[in-house]
């Protein structure tokens, strides 16, 4: 089955105060589908006074959102997972074209899992409750659970839906209110998802502004009307932020990428079996969302007495992927998401074939026939190399895996733990001494066990290193939007008798 | 011999940004979405300290690493050109429209024994 390009508005608006309203400067930017690098539409190129706007409207609102109750709190969430659900194939659609991902993709994983979230959250802030502990006889310790109040968040253009669902349920459930920055490469579902949710949210609880990262994303990082930013991309920004942070003694969170290990242990290949078929598919979802996914397993590890017969099946797996219009159910791998993107990604190939690595699927663009000659695609690549060349060190954010054999546990943790990054990692084996103690040794904040890319609402998640600190997801993620108030309250009729 | 390097397109938008915003700094960036990229910032925009290595000049722009990513970097020449394209960073082309991205190449041995055996960076 195939799609076609969705339609759009000539422009949007930010979504500030319950209302979409035009930026201030009236300066918009054009908005392009790497599917095709067509328009989409034009949308805000806002300024400082946009966020301005937008945070004076979250503090304005703070004070009776954050005294809603739970419940109403989370009939809200429910109330949004309800609208995406009913509305999902429109999301999906509009998620491909900006994003350039492939229909299969949004329908089957990103706009459902972005519905689960809401639900996820909604739930969450019914079950869980603060704590009171009877200190002595007369002296009780309550701890409330209080928001922190206007929370800026910073979302990136891999998964644009899905990490605003990542990032709002959350915040929102524990009564903070919100400036949403999208990125300027992907505004078009939570533009979409305010038109559809305008009416949910008392005005000022939740508020979308565009424009971009030096223009509307500092001003937004660094002011003191917030009182804690979340933030998803990668190190040089990352560093910028906590250093606005510390001016103004804000909390932050930190979801800065990764450079993955998926290590394959022999035992893998013990059986030609339905596991043996689910650890191929496993080293072959370096290509999932195009690479372009902070966990993309990039680095590939396999134990050396198997090298020769697994890789043989995951190249031909590698090569099997059907990659073409995004907009066809049948297409596994699309567009990557923009020409910056395309481009890195081509030098970096040069220079993993410079150093040395050796091309064994792709290694280079894919010219699509009609329109989608001036998309951009790349060809899933494998690169087999040993882990200090460049394309073994840095996130190439592309479909790209390099390979690398291993001698024993100790080489395979050697040269896993052997990264400025510790996000995710897999760990593939029938050895459930392995299964345990492998995992437990790698440096990273996921370790997906003989499974890979699965991101469950219920499973906290986040970086170990340089891959920032803080977790996503996860009842644990509630305490990241709040305050802990502890009431010290005496039931004593006596005085301390020191006055 | 120079480490990093700046091709004629990208050199023009250095000294248009610099027009507007003064002195600058370049600062590699590691990791997701838009890292593995040059940023460029008002020079002192970014605290920078020892952790940080200078690479070298470009157009009175310094450009910078961090020390833990230059270990992996530093058997390769850098030189920093300009596309079309749309990042989400703080880097002041974006508005622009443009992108710097780095293209990199293997040192040759003259220059990895100049610049890794008789100095340390």
């Amino acid at each position: 089955m195939s799609y076609s390009k969705p339609q759009f508005k000539e422009k949007y608006h930010n979504f500030i105060n319950g209302k979409f309203v035009a930026p201030i400067a009236g300066d918009y930017f054009e908005n392009t589908s790497p599917v095709d690098n067509s328009l989409i539409a034009k949308y805000p190129r806002s300024q400082k006074e946009d966020v301005e706007l937008a945070l004076d409207a979250a503090n304005a609102a703070k004070d009776s959102w954050g005294y809603t109750a739970a419940a109403e709190r989370a009939a809200m969430l429910n109330k949004v997972a309800d609208i995406i659900e009913e509305n999902l194939e429109e999301f999906a659609l509009v998620e491909t074209c900006d994003n350039g991902k492939p229909i299969r993709e949004t329908l089957n994983a990103d706009i459902p899992l972005a519905v689960d979230h809401w639900r996820y959250f909604a739930a969450c802030i019914r079950a869980e409750e603060g704590s009171a502990t009877e200190l002595d006889a007369n002296t009780l310790s309550m701890n409330i659970k209080e928001p922190l109040g206007v929370v800026g968040q910073i979302i990136p253009w891999n998964f644009p839906l899905l990490m605003l669902s990542w990032k709002l349920p959350p915040a929102l459930a524990t009564g903070n209110c919100v400036v949403l920055k999208p990125a300027e490469q992907t505004p078009s579902t939570a533009t979409l998802l305010m038109e559809k949710i305008a009416d949910v949210f008392p005005p000022g609880v939740l508020n979308v502004v565009h424009g971009f990262g030096p223009e509307a994303g500092k001003p937004l990082a660094s002011s003191s009307k917030v009182d804690k930013v979340a933030f998803t991309g990668e190190t040089t920004t990352g560093q910028l932020i906590m250093q606005y942070a510390s001016k103004n003694l804000n909390p932050v969170t930190m979801e800065l990428g990764g450079k993955s290990p998926n290590v394959f242990f022999n035992s893998v290949m013990d059986e030609d079996d339905a596991y043996l078929d689910k650890a191929i598919e496993g080293a072959v979802l370096f290509a999932f969302n195009q690479g372009e996914v902070c966990t993309c397993p990039s680095r590939l590890l396999v134990q050396e007495d198997i090298y020769d017969a697994f890789m043989k099946r995951v190249i031909e797996r590698t090569n099997a992927i059907v990659q073409d219009n995004p907009y066809d159910t049948n297409t596994m791998v699309g567009a990557q998401a923009s020409n910056d993107q395309y481009e890195k990604i081509k030098s970096y190939l040069k220079i993993g074939v410079e150093e040395g690595a050796k091309v064994l699927a792709g290694g280079e663009a894919n010219v699509l026939d009609g329109d989608l000659a001036n998309g951009f695609y790349i060809k899933p690549t494998i690169l087999e190399g040993h882990n200090k060349m460049r394309v073994f060190q840095e996130e190439i954010f592309g479909p790209v895996v390099c390979v690398t054999k291993f001698k024993d546990e100790a080489e395979a943790l050697e040269i896993a733990n052997d990264t400025l990054y510790g996000l995710g990692a897999g760990v593939w084996t029938r050895d459930a001494h392995q299964l345990y103690q492998i995992p437990r040794a790698i440096k990273a904040g996921r370790v997906w066990v003989n499974c890979y890319h699965a991101y469950p609402a219920h499973a906290p998640f986040g970086g170990y290193k340089k891959s920032g600190f803080g977790r996503e997801n996860h009842v644990m993620m509630l305490n990241y939007y709040r305050q802990t108030k502890n009431m010290l309250i005496s039931y004593d009729k006596n005085k301390l008798g020191f006055f | 011999m120079q480490r990093v390097a700046i091709t004629e397109k990208a050199a023009e938008t250095v000294r248009l940004l610099q027009k507007k915003h003064g002195e600058l700094i370049f600062h590699q960036s590691g990791g997701c979405c838009d890292g593995s990229s040059p940023m460029i910032f008002e020079k002192d925009e970014m605290y920078l300290d020892e952790s940080d290595v200078l690479l070298g000049q470009l157009e009175n722009v310094n450009f910078y690493m961090n020390i833990d990513q230059f270990e992996y970097w530093k058997h390769t020449h850098l030189t920093i050109d300009i596309t079309e394209g749309r990042g989400s960073s703080f880097s002041l082309e974006i508005p622009l429209g443009l992108r710097f991205i780095v293209i990199s190449r293997l040192l040759t041995e003259d220059e990895n024994t100049f610049f890794n055996s008789s100095q340390k960076s």
